[in-house]
C-alpha cells in the first residue's frame, strides 16, 4: 500500500540497526514522548530488533492516559444526565473513573457515542435540538485544532445546545517535567511527530538547549522511529543536543498556521492536572473568556468534582519513564485491560495496555526461537 | 463475615477452588455491556460464567462453533446463530444472507455438509414489508446456493423502538462424513495454518456504512457460504482427512481471536508471519485511519485451517483453485513453545503477541 509499505520495509529496517549497533560505542535511555509512537514500536516489535543498550522509555504522550481521574468523573457525571448526548473518543470509553466507565454509562441508559471527527457533533447537536450534545474534548496539541474547530463552528451556527468539556494538555511542559524530576533517566527524545504537523517545534529548541538533549521529531511508522532512533543516538555519540527533523515529509520548523491561529482564537494556555503526575503549571489549554459559555463544566456545574488518585497504580513513574510497566506488581495481575487500575492500562495507546497486548508474555527464549534474540 | 466472602471469591477466580466456595462463578457484571457481545474475553467470560457454569456437558465444553452428536450411528452437526446487524442491507449482502451463510459455515467448520436450517425472525412493528420480503428472498437464494433447505420456523412482532427492525435466529443441522474429527483442541506443534483470503472485508464495510463514518469505498462484504470449499479441502486430503485438525470461521473477533482460541484449547503456541496475511489496501487504509487492526476485524466468508504438514500443500492448493479460496495463503505454524500465545513476526522483522481483545476494538484518538 502507497505511503505505508515503503515504511515498514524489513530489509531497510535491518540496514538502520545495523547502522544504529555501528555508531553506538554505549548504552542510552531513550523516551518516545507520543503515544502513538509507543503503540508503532511495540505493534511492531522495533523494542526487540533495536541493539542491546538502547533503551525505549515510554513517555507521558497518551492523551487518554494523562487524563485527570476528576475529569474522567466529571465527564461521566455529565453523560448521566438525562437529556444530555455524549461524544467521545472511541477508546476514552473504557477509561475507569471513580464508578465504572463510559461503556457501563451507556448500558445504563445514558446516551454514550463515539465520533471520529469533534465535527459530528455538530450534526448530532442540529439533529437533536432538544439535548444538549456534549464533547469530551481531550487530547495534545495535536486534536486541538479539530476540537477548537468544533467551538468555533458551533458559535458560528449559534447551535446553543453543544458545549465541551476540555481537559487539553501540551507537550512541552510534559518534557520539562520529566528532565526537571530528580529521578529522571532519559538522554534523548524522539519528539512527537503529530503534535509538531500542528504546532512546529521551535518551542522544543530552548528545553535541548537549557537541558542539553537531544529531541528529533520523528513519524510513526516502523523506518521513521528507528530513523529517529538512529539521529537521536548520532547526537548522543557526538555529544550535541539539537532539534532535528526526521519526519520532515510531514511537518517544517513553523508547523501549520492556520490550525495555530484558530487555537490561538478559542484556546488560551492555563494549569492543567495530569493523570499520575498531578499539576503542571501552564501545561494545557482551557476556553478563551469569548467561548467561555461553551464550557461543560459550567454548564451542568461539575467544576466542585474532585477526586484523589488511587495510590496502588504507578502510572505516574511510568508516565515519567521512571519505571517500566513490568515494575508494577499489579501489572497483569490486578491491573489488565479488562480491570484497568489505572488509564495507562487502558488505552492502546497506554505504555501498560501496548506491553499487555503486544510484549507481555515475550521472554528471551521465546524470542531465540524466532530467531531475533539479543 | 463479608471479608471472608470477598476472600472465597478471589480463589475462585484463580482456580484453587476453595473450599465452601461458591459452586457458580461469579458473574461481575451488574449489567451487560457491549463488550460482551464482541467475541473476546468478556464474551468468553460471559457464556463461560453465565452459560456453560448452568448448562455444563461434554459436548457443551467442547466450545466449538457447533455441537457433533452421535445419533443412530450418524455423527450429526448441529448449531445456532442470531444475527443482528444494522443496516440490514450493505454491500455485499445483507441480514438474510447472513443468517444463512453463518449458520452454514458453522456447520461446515465441524467438515459437516449442511443439510437443513430452521429461521426464527422477531420483526418490529413498523418494519416496511417489501425490506422483510427482501430479507427473505435473499435467505432463500442463499439456501439454495448453498445446497440447505429451510424446513421450520417462526416470527414474532415486537413494539416498534423494542428492535432494530429484524432480528434472525437460524439454526442448523448437517452430517459429518467418516473419519472427520475437527476440534479446537486438536492443533499440534508442526500443523501448518492456512487462511482463505483478504481478512476484514465484513467489518469494515459494515463500519463503513454506518452514521457519522464518512469514507467511501468500493468494498464489499465477504458474505458467503464455504461449505464448497471446505468439500473441495476435504477431497484433496483424500484418505488423510485425519489431517484436518481445526477449522474456523474468524467472525467477530476476526483470525486473532480464533487462532488464540484454538492455540488455547490446543496448548500449542503459533507463530505467524505478518507479511503472509492477506488484507485489502482499502481496509488497511480504513485500518489505518481508525486505529484498528485487520486482525481483529468480522470476516463472513473466509476461513481458518489448522492442518497435518503432510496434507497442507494439498489442500492450499485446492483452496487456491475454489472461487472463494483464491487468495489463500499459508499464514503460520503450530508451536511447543509458548502454549496458548500467538505470535508474530512482523513486517519490519520484531515479533509481537497477537492477544484477545477485551471487548470491543476502540478507534484510537490520534
Amino acid at each position: 500500500m502507497k505511503y505505508l509499505d515503503e515504511y515498514r520495509d524489513g530489509d531497510i529496517a535491518a540496514k538502520l540497526v545495523e547502522r544504529i549497533r555501528r555508531v553506538q560505542t554505549r548504552p542510552w535511555v531513550i523516551m518516545e514522548v507520543c503515544g502513538g509512537q509507543t503503540h508503532s514500536i511495540v505493534k511492531n516489535g522495533i523494542d526487540h530488533l533495536l541493539p542491546k543498550g538502547i533503551e525505549l522509555v515510554h513517555g507521558p504522550g497518551c492523551p487518554v492516559c494523562v487524563t485527570p481521574l476528576e475529569m474522567i468523573d466529571k465527564a461521566h457525571a455529565i453523560a448521566r444526565c438525562p437529556d444530555v448526548i455524549f461524544g467521545s473518543f472511541g477508546d476514552m470509553l473504557r477509561v475507569p473513573g471513580s464508578d465504572g466507565d463510559l461503556f457501563s454509562i451507556k448500558s445504563q441508559g445514558g446516551d454514550v457515542r463515539v465520533v471520529y471527527s469533534p465535527l459530528d457533533c455538530l450534526k448530532i447537536a442540529k439533529a437533536n435540538p432538544d439535548k444538549q450534545v456534549v464533547f469530551f474534548a481531550i487530547g495534545f496539541e495535536t486534536t486541538a485544532p479539530a476540537n477548537a474547530m468544533l467551538a468555533w463552528q458551533a458559535r458560528q451556527m449559534g447551535l446553543k445546545n453543544v458545549s465541551l468539556l476540555v481537559s487539553h494538555v501540551l507537550v512541552p511542559p510534559a518534557i520539562e517535567a520529566v528532565l526537571s524530576s530528580p529521578q529522571n533517566r532519559v538522554q534523548g527524545f524522539l519528539g512527537p511527530g503529530h503534535v509538531c504537523a500542528v504546532v512546529g517545534y521551535t518551542e522544543y529548541e530552548p528545553l535541548a538547549a537549557r537541558f542539553h538533549v537531544p529531541i528529533v521529531v520523528t513519524g510513526f511508522e516502523p523506518l521513521d522511529i528507528l530513523e529517529g532512533v538512529l539521529m537521536l543516538v548520532e547526537q548522543l555519540e557526538q555529544g550535541r543536543a539539537e532539534v532535528e527533523n526526521q519526519y520532515s515529509r510531514v511537518l517544517d520548523r513553523a508547523g501549520n498556521r492556520p490550525a495555530q491561529e484558530l487555537i490561538a482564537k478559542v484556546f488560551e494556555v492555563s494549569d492543567r492536572k495530569w493523570r499520575g503526575v498531578g499539576m503542571i503549571p501552564q501545561s494545557g489549554f482551557r476556553l478563551r473568556e469569548e467561548f467561555r459559555e461553551l464550557d461543560a463544566e459550567a454548564r451542568f456545574s461539575v467544576e466542585a468534582i474532585d477526586t484523589m488518585e488511587p495510590e496502588v497504580c504507578i502510572a505516574g513513574e511510568i508516565l515519567q519513564g521512571i519505571k517500566k510497566p513490568h515494575d508494577c506488581p499489579a501489572f497483569g495481575t490486578e491491573c489488565t485491560p479488562q480491570r484497568p487500575l489505572g488509564a495507562t492500562m487502558v488505552s492502546a495507546e497506554g505504555a501498560c495496555a501496548a506491553y499487555y497486548a503486544y510484549g507481555r508474555h515475550l521472554k528471551d527464549a521465546d524470542l531465540v526461537t524466532l530467531g531475533n534474540g539479543r | 463475615m463479608s471479608a471472608g466472602k470477598v476472600d472465597e471469591r478471589e480463589e475462585t477466580e484463580a482456580g484453587l477452588g476453595a473450599f465452601g466456595s461458591c459452586p457458580l462463578p461469579i458473574f461481575e457484571h451488574p449489567q451487560i455491556v457491549l463488550g460482551h457481545g464482541s467475541g473476546g474475553k468478556l464474551s468468553a467470560e460471559l457464556i463461560e460464567k453465565v452459560f456453560v457454569s448452568r448448562f455444563r456437558n461434554s459436548t457443551l465444553e467442547k466450545m466449538d462453533d457447533q455441537a457433533v452428536l452421535e445419533i443412530g450411528g450418524t455423527r450429526v452437526a448441529f448449531t445456532t446463530d442470531s444475527f443482528v446487524v444494522t443496516p440490514i442491507f450493505f454491500p455485499g449482502g445483507d441480514i438474510g444472507s447472513l443468517a444463512v451463510n453463518g449458520t452454514v459455515n458453522d456447520l461446515a467448520m465441524g467438515g459437516a455438509k449442511p443439510l437443513y436450517l430452521s429461521a426464527a425472525f422477531i420483526l418490529e412493528e413498523g418494519l416496511p414489508a417489501t425490506e422483510l420480503e427482501r430479507v427473505v428472498d435473499s435467505m432463500a437464494a442463499a439456501a439454495q446456493s448453498a445446497g440447505v433447505q429451510l424446513v421450520t420456523g417462526d416470527t414474532k412482532v415486537v413494539n416498534r423502538g423494542k428492535g432494530d427492525k429484524v432480528f434472525i435466529t437460524t439454526t442448523g443441522i448437517g452430517v459429518v462424513p467418516t473419519g472427520v474429527r475437527m476440534s479446537a483442541d486438536r492443533a499440534r506443534p508442526g500443523d501448518k495454518i492456512l487462511l482463505s483470503g483478504f481478512i476484514g472485508d465484513h467489518g469494515i464495510t459494515i463500519l463503513s456504512q454506518r452514521e457519522g463514518l464518512e469514507f467511501e469505498s468500493a468494498l464489499e462484504s465477504d458474505c458467503a457460504a464455504l461449505n464448497g470449499l471446505v468439500d473441495a479441502m476435504l477431497e484433496a486430503a483424500g484418505g488423510e482427512v485425519e489431517g484436518f485438525r481445526v477449522m474456523r470461521d474468524p467472525t467477530r473477533g476476526g483470525v486473532a481471536t480464533v487462532l488464540n482460541e484454538i492455540a488455547g484449547r490446543s496448548r500449542v503456541g503459533m507463530v505467524l508471519k505478518e507479511s503472509a496475511i492477506p488484507v485489502r489496501d482499502s481496509v488497511r487504509g480504513a485500518c489505518e485511519l481508525l486505529g484498528l487492526d485487520p486482525l481483529y476485524v468480522a470476516n463472513e466468508g473466509k476461513l481458518v485451517a489448522v492442518v497435518a504438514p503432510e496434507i497442507a500443500d494439498r489442500v492450499l492448493g485446492a483452496m487456491r483453485k475454489h472461487p472463494l479460496g483464491a487468495e489463500s495463503r499459508a499464514i503460520g505454524e503450530v508451536v511447543e513453545q509458548h502454549p496458548g500465545m500467538v505470535l508474530m513476526k512482523t513486517g519490519v522483522g520484531g515479533t509481537r503477541v497477537v492477544d484477545v481483545l477485551f471487548g470491543e476494538q476502540l478507534p484510537r484518538i490520534c
